[in-house]
């Protein structure tokens, strides 16, 4: 792992954002559970949990712009597309898989949790290649 | 892509965190680019080059005359 001072950045970011997850994740599924949320304001509890996501995805884009380590921002590049990938295709065949009513519905974050481990996938294939995981 | 970096960088006893240093990128990038893994970009070369005070061939071997046999 190499830790360049764009990452130790980048590392802040995704702590301070994965606390405003738990912040808003926690009492909307509470509030949801136990019918405390009003309904004109049940879109705004629901997407809210949404919003830290979206950051560590800017995160992300902002660390590859701040990254100024070529080899390194490559290398995190690189796990980007494996994760990409690994998440489009998973996401392809279990469409058609769900549309021919061979497999149940899926929740559609769990594509989130997918692309994440994609990143390590991505980690785990540079360092096989290349003899540094990256980021 | 091939290189005399390792050889440039043993004249001078520097270890591979040395020239990091001095290029400003990360320890395991003077690796990768020593082994031939990773091709540094352009402005990378020419501060390589402007560091050991040589021209870019000669730190590099360029990939289509090593292929024509030329080098």
């Amino acid at each position: 792992m190499v830790r360049t001072p764009a990452w130790k950045r980048y590392k802040v970011r995704v702590i301070w954002l994965s606390l405003l997850y738990c912040a808003f994740l926690l009492p909307a599924v509470y509030g949801f559970k136990h019918q405390l949320v009003p309904h004109s304001v049940a879109f705004v509890v629901a997407v809210l949990p949404a919003l830290p996501i979206i950051g560590i995805f800017g995160a992300i884009g902002r660390y590859l712009v701040e990254e100024q380590d070529e080899y390194v921002r490559m290398l995190m590049v690189r796990q980007i597309l494996w994760a990409s990938g690994l998440t489009l295709s998973f996401a392809t065949v279990w469409g058609f898989l769900d549309n021919f009513g061979l497999v149940g519905h899926a929740d559609g974050y769990w594509l989130i949790a997918l692309w994440f481990a994609g990143l390590g996938l991505g980690g785990m294939v540079n360092k096989l290649t290349l003899g540094d995981a990256g980021c | 892509m091939e290189n005399r970096l390792r050889l440039l960088r043993a004249e001078r006893a520097w270890s591979q965190q040395d020239l990091a240093e001095r290029l400003e990128v990360s320890r395991q990038s003077v690796n990768a680019i020593e082994t031939g893994k990773y091709d540094p970009s352009l402005p990378l070369a020419f501060r390589i080059a402007e560091l050991f005070g040589a021209p870019i061939e000669e730190i590099f071997v360029s990939p289509s005359r090593r292929s024509s046999g030329a080098i």
